[in-house]
C-alpha cells in the first residue's frame, strides 16, 4: 500500500493472509506508534511553558539588532510528553533486555545513582562557586579518585576527560609531554590491528605515525613482531587489555618491559577494565597510563551515546604532566588547581570534569564495595565463558577460551549458508535481542563480539543461548531468506544507509524551502 | 549483592558446563605475579541503598546549592528553570539505558531526537547543519579550530580576547600538542578589540565569542567579511545559548562554524559537567565536521527512518584518518536540550531570552547605583562586567559567607593580572527575583 513520508497509510489498508491486517489505516500497529517530527506538529501560537510577560523595557544590545523569527515549532506539554514517550518506545535498552554489545559494557544502571546525582548539593552547584561553598563536591571527586587509584595501583589520576576517547588523548599527551621533557622527540606509536578506532585516531591527531602490530594466531599481540618494531623513534604502544578479542594479553608484563627498555611508554586502553576490577591492578602490569570509562566499568548510564567520563590513571613517570583542573587536599580542606602549572600539559575541557558522572560512579562503587566489585568482574567473566562454552559447537569461536568478559565468534559457521554476520544480527532483532557488536575487531572475519555483563541471570543467558543456537541451526539448514529479509518485526526494517550518505538530509526544512531547493 | 543475579548454584552449574574448576581458572592467562583472587585489602565492603544515600547526602550537604541563595554566576554555566517534564522524559529507561544507535532498526527513538536536535541547533545558530553533539562548548571550540585548519589547509588560529579563558586554554592545549598556532589577543575588557587587523593570508580562522566572556555583544558581519577576504573562516562561540532567542544569530553575520555550550537548555549546573557541545556549520563543510551525524533515509518498506551517516569521517571507520577521535558524545544531554526547547517553542524561547535580558538590565541598574561599582558594558545579554573598588575575589568570598553567590571574579579565570583583579562577571536569569537583586545590591554596598 502507499505510504506517506511519516509512515502513515494514505489509502485504506488491504487485508492480508489469514485475515490479519497487512497494514493499518493509522500506520500504527498496536502499541507501535508512528510519530512525526516536532516540526511537523507544532503551531507557533502554542507553548509548553507559561512564562511571565517580559517588561517592555528598552533593549540594551549595543549595536546589535534583535533577531526576527527562528522557525521553532510550538507544542503544549502533553504533546511534548507524548512525542518523546513514543520515541522512547522505538528504542532497545538494557532496562528492556539483554544488550550484549561487546566492548560497550551495557550493564545494569542502578537508579540510586540517578537519584544521588540529582541531589541539589551536586546538581545545582556552579563550577566557579567559591571553593569554600563546594567542599563536599571536591571531597566526592577526591574519594572517587582514591578508589580509582586503589583499584589500579597507579600514582595519579586526571579526572577531567569527557569520555574514553578524550581520556586516550589525555594519556597520550601526557606521554608526549614526558618524552619532550626529557628532550626525546619520538615519531611512531604502535597500535595492534585489533585496536579500537579511537586509538589510531588519537595517536595520529598528535602527529604520530601509526604503526600496526599484527596479531598472533592466539588472538593476542605477536610479541616477537612487536619487539621487532620497537626502536628509538617509538613513543608509545597503545594496547587494550583485556584486548578487543576479549582475551587477556598473557605476555603483557614482558611487553611492558620491552616497551620500557626501548625508552617508550605504555598506554593501555581501559575500555575493558570491567573484566579485571579487583583482580588485576594495571600498575602491576607495567602500564603508564590508562583511561577508565566510567560509563562502562562503573555503570554511569550510556544515555543513547553519552555523556561519558574518562578519568586517566597515570604512573609516577607521567603524574606531573596531568592537566588542570585537579582537586587538592590540604590541611584546611579541599581546593582546586585550576590553572596548568609546572609541567602540566594544559587543559582538556572547561571546568573540572563530568561531576554528574562522578556521583553516579561513586554510588556504584560504594554499593558494591571491594567485595562486590570483585564479584561483578568475576560474574562478567563467568557469564561470557558460559556463552562461549554453550555456543562453541554451533557457532565458531574465533579463539579458544577461556575468554575474559566477552566472547568472540567469527563467521565460519555461516560459510556457504548465504547468511552474513549482518543478516544474523538482524535476525536477532526479530527475536527481541539487541545484537552483539559486529564486524569488530576488524582482524576477525565477520566478527561477533558478545558481552553479556554480570547483570544477566542464568535464566536470561539460557534463553539467549537457546535463541542463538536456533538461529545458527536455521542458517545452516538453508533458511537464508529468513535472515536476509530480517528484521520484520522492528519499528523500521533495514534502512538505506547508502542512500542516506549519498544525498545527506541532516535536518528538517519547511516544505517551501524544499520546494525552492527543488527548483 | 543486589545488582548481581547469579546464585552460588548458578555459578557452580555454569562452571561445570565451561569445564573449569573455579572462576580463578578463567583468569589463568593473567601472569601469576599480577593475579589476585581475594579483595584488595583496606577497602570497604558493599553497602545497602540506605547507607550509600546517607554518605552521599552528607557530602551533598557540604555544598551550597546555587538555587538556595541569590546567585548571579555565569561565565559559561547558567542556572535556568528546567521544566519537570524534561527530567521525567530523559529518565525513561529506553533513553537512559540505550547506547549509540548502531542498530538503527531498534534505535529510531534516539535517532529521531538527534535529527530534531540537529535541526534545532541549525535553526538557533542560523546555520545549515549541526552534528549530534560534542562533550561541551570548550571541546567543540577546539574541534572547530582544527576543522578550520583542515578546510583552509592553514594552521594559525587567532583567539579573541573575549573568548572564555577555559575555551582558549583548551584550544591552546590542542594547538600545542597537535601542532598548530593559536594566537591570543589580550583580554578584551571593553569589547572593542580589532580582530580584523589580525587576519592575514596564513590565518585559518578567527575565534570570537558572542556575547563575549565579559558580556559584550558585537555585530560580527564586518569581521566575517575580513576573514573571507583573506580566505580564513569565522568561528563564533556562544556560551549562553538562550541569547540566541534575542540576538541576531551568528549564521546571519557570516559565521562559517558556530560552536556553543548547550547546558542552559535542559541541563543543570552539575558543577561543570556533563554538558552538551553544539557544533554547526555550512553545508559545504559538512564532510570536514567532527562527531556523529544523523540523517534521514527510508527502510525496506519505503517508510521514513533515520540512521547515523557520513561515518567515513569517523574514527571507527577511518581510524588514523578520522576528522576527530570522538566516539561517545553527549546524547542524553542533547535529549534534555531538545525536550526543553520543544517545550519552550518559538514563542517561549524568545520570551525566555527577553526575560533574561530584562533581569540583567534590572540588575545592572541596581548595581550601577552602588557607590564604588561601575558597569563596564554598553550592551549585553544576561551577563555583564562590573568594576569594583577592591579585590573582586575577596568580595565574592565575603558575600558567599552571607549566602550570596555574587558572580565570577575575572581573576578566577585569568590569574596573575593585577589590572583585572577588581573585575567581576555578573549574570542574571529568569530564576532571579527582584528581592534577590535587591539583596545582592545591598550586600555589595556593605562590602565595597
Amino acid at each position: 500500500m502507499a505510504m506517506n513520508s511519516t509512515g502513515r497509510g494514505t489509502t485504506r489498508p488491504e487485508t492480508g493472509e489469514g485475515g490479519m491486517p497487512a497494514d493499518t489505516f493509522s500506520g500504527n500497529r498496536g502499541l507501535a506508534m508512528e510519530e512525526p517530527l516536532i516540526f511537523e506538529q507544532g503551531e507557533p501560537a502554542r507553548a509548553g511553558v507559561d512564562l511571565p510577560e517580559p517588561p517592555i523595557a528598552e533593549l540594551r544590545l549595543g549595536d546589535v539588532k534583535p533577531r526576527s523569527g527562528i522557525g521553532l515549532p510550538g507544542l503544549s506539554e502533553p504533546q511534548v510528553i507524548r512525542h518523546f514517550t513514543r520515541l522512547s518506545q522505538k528504542n532497545y535498552a538494557i532496562d528492556a533486555g539483554l544488550y550484549p554489545l561487546g566492548s560497550c559494557t551495557m550493564k545494569h544502571n542502578p537508579r540510586l545513582n540517578e537519584a544521588m546525582a540529582r541531589l541539589p548539593g551536586f546538581a545545582d552547584i556552579h563550577p566557579l562557586q567559591p571553593v569554600a561553598t563546594v567542599q563536599g563536591a571536591l571531597e566526592l571527586i577526591d574519594s572517587l579518585a582514591r578508589w580509582l587509584l586503589d583499584l589500579t595501583g597507579m600514582a595519579a589520576v586526571a579526572m577531567s576527560p569527557g569520555a574514553g576517547a578524550h581520556g586516550e588523548q589525555c594519556g597520550m599527551i601526557a606521554i608526549r609531554a614526558a618524552l619532550e621533557a626529557r628532550g626525546d622527540k619520538r615519531s611512531r606509536v604502535l597500535v595492534p590491528e585489533s585496536a579500537h578506532g579511537t586509538n589510531p585516531a588519537t595517536a595520529a591527531a598528535l602527529g604520530y605515525a601509526v604503526d600496526a602490530i599484527p596479531g598472533a594466531a592466539d588472538g593476542r599481540v605477536d610479541t616477537a613482531a612487536l619487539a621487532a618494531k620497537l626502536g628509538p623513534d617509538v613513543a608509545a604502544i597503545m594496547l587494550t587489555n583485556p584486548n578487543t578479542c576479549g582475551l587477556f594479553e598473557h605476555d603483557i608484563i614482558e611487553i611492558a618491559r620491552l616497551v620500557h627498555d626501548a625508552g617508550a611508554l605504555f598506554y593501555c586502553d581501559g575500555a575493558n577494565f570491567n573484566a579485571i576490577v579487583g583482580r588485576v591492578r594495571p600498575a602491576d602490569l607495567g602500564i603508564d597510563a590508562m583511561h577508565i570509562n566510567l560509563h562502562k566499568t562503573f555503570s554511569t548510564p550510556h544515555g543513547g551515546g553519552g555523556p561519558g567520563a574518562g578519568p586517566v590513571v597515570l604512573s609516577h613517570a607521567l603524574a606531573s604532566f596531568a592537566p588542570a583542573s585537579a582537586v587538592v587536599r590540604g590541611p584546611n580542606g579541599f581546593s582546586l588547581a585550576e590553572h596548568p602549572e609546572g609541567s602540566s600539559f594544559g587543559r582538556l575541557k572547561a571546568f573540572h570534569g563530568q561531576m554528574g558522572m562522578f556521583v553516579r560512579a561513586l554510588a556504584y562503587i560504594l554499593s558494591h564495595g571491594a567485595d562486590g566489585l570483585l564479584q561483578a568482574s568475576s560474574d562478567a567473566v563467568l557469564n561470557a565463558n558460559y556463552v562461549l562454552a554453550s555456543l562453541q559447537d554451533v557457532m565458531s569461536p574465533a579463539f579458544p577460551g577461556p575468554c575474559m568478559h566477552e566472547a568472540l565468534f567469527d563467521d565460519r559457521f555461516l560459510k556457504e549458508t548465504g547468511v552474513s554476520t549482518l543478516d544474523f544480527a538482524k535476525a536477532m532483532l526479530d527475536e527481541g535481542y539487541h545484537p552483539m557488536t559486529v564486524y569488530f575487531p576488524l582482524a576477525v572475519h565477520g566478527a561477533m563480539l558478545i558481552e553479556p555483563t554480570e547483570s544477566e541471570s542464568k535464566e536470561s543467558l539460557d534463553l539467549f543461548i537457546a535463541t542463538l543456537r536456533y538461529l545458527a541451526e536455521r542458517a545452516k539448514a538453508g533458511a537464508s531468506e529468513h535472515f536476509v529479509a530480517a528484521p520484520r518485526l522492528t519499528p523500521r526494517r533495514r534502512l538505506d544507509e547508502t542512500g542516506a550518505a549519498r544525498k545527506p538530509v541532516l535536518r528538517w526544512r519547511p516544505e517551501e524551502q524544499l520546494d525552492q531547493a527543488a527548483e | 549483592m543486589r545488582y548481581l543475579p547469579l546464585t552460588q548454584d548458578d555459578r557452580a552449574a555454569m562452571l561445570a558446563r565451561i569445564g573449569a574448576g573455579s572462576v580463578d581458572d578463567l583468569f589463568r592467562d593473567v601472569p601469576e605475579s599480577a593475579r589476585r583472587s581475594s579483595v584488595i585489602e583496606g577497602l570497604p565492603s558493599h553497602l545497602g541503598e540506605l547507607e550509600v544515600e546517607r554518605r552521599l547526602k552528607t557530602l551533598a550537604a557540604r555544598n551550597l546549592p546555587a538555587g538556595s541563595v541569590p546567585s548571579f554566576m555565569g561565565a559559561g554555566a547558567y542556572r535556568h528553570h528546567i521544566p519537570a517534564a524534561v527530567d521525567h522524559l530523559i529518565q525513561r529507561g529506553e533513553f537512559l539505558t540505550s547506547y549509540t544507535p548502531y542498530q538503527p532498526e531498534v534505535s529510531q527513538g534516539t535517532l529521531q531526537y538527534l535529527f530534531e536536535f540537529q535541526t534545532q541547533v541549525a535553526l538557533l545558530t542560523g546555520m545549515d547543519v549541526a552534528n549530534a553533539s560534542m562533550y561541551d562548548g570548550s571541546t567543540a571550540c577546539a574541534e572547530a579550530v582544527m576543522m578550520a585548519n583542515r578546510v583552509t589547509k592553514r594552521s594559525r588560529a587567532v583567539l579573541s580576547g573575549g573568548l572564555h579563558p577555559h575555551y582558549a586554554e583548551v584550544t591552546r592545549t590542542q594547538a600545542r600538542w597537535t601542532g598548530f598556532d593559536a594566537v591570543d589577543a589580550p583580554p578584551d575588557i571593553t569589547g572593542t578589540e580589532d580582530l580584523a587587523s589580525l587576519v592575514d593570508d596564513t590565518t585559518s580562522c578567527i575565534v570570537v565569542q558572542n556575547p563575549s566572556v565579559f558580556g559584550h555583544i558585537r555585530d560580527l558581519s564586518a569581521l566575517a567579511e575580513a576573514c573571507h577576504a583573506k580566505g580564513a573562516l569565522l568561528v563564533v562561540v556562544v556560551t549562553e545559548i538562550v541569547s540566541l532567542g534575542l540576538l541576531t544569530p551568528p549564521g546571519e553575520m557570516g559565521a562559517d562554524i558556530v560552536v556553543a555550550e548547550g547546558q542552559s537548555l535542559g541541563n543543570a549546573l552539575n558543577f561543570g559537567g556533563p554538558y552538551v557541545g553544539l557544533f554547526a556549520t555550512r553545508d559545504k563543510f559538512v564532510r570536514q565536521m567532527p562527531g556523529r551525524l544523523c540523517g534521514e533515509t527510508i527502510d525496506a518498506d519505503g517508510k521514513r527512518g533515520w540512521v547515523l551517516t557520513l561515518s567515513t569521517r569517523e574514527q571507527h571507520i577511518r581510524r588514523e584518518k578520522a576528522t576527530s577521535n570522538i566516539c561517545t558524545n553527549s546524547g542524553l544531554c542533547a535529549l534534555a536540550f531538545t525536550i526543553h526547547l520543544s517545550l519552550l517553542g518559538e514563542a517561549g524561547f524568545q520570551k525566555l531570552a527577553r526575560l533574561n535580558h530584562a533581569a540583567a538590565i534590572g540588575l545592572a541598574d541596581r548595581l550601577a547605583k552602588v557607590p564604588g561599582v561601575s558597569v563596564i558594558n554598553r550592551g549585553f545579554f544576561n551577563e555583564f562586567t562590573i568594576r569594583l573598588r577592591g579585590d573582586a575575589a575577596a568580595i565574592v568570598d565575603r558575600l558567599a559567607e552571607q549566602r550570596i553567590l555574587a558572580g565570577v571574579p575575572v581573576s578566577r579565570l585569568i590569574p596573575g593580572k593585577p589590572e583585572l583583579a577588581n573585575l567581576l562577571l555578573v549574570a542574571a536569569t529568569e530564576t532571579n527575583t527582584e528581592a534577590d537583586m535587591d539583596a545582592f545590591a545591598a550586600a555589595l554596598a556593605e562590602v565595597v
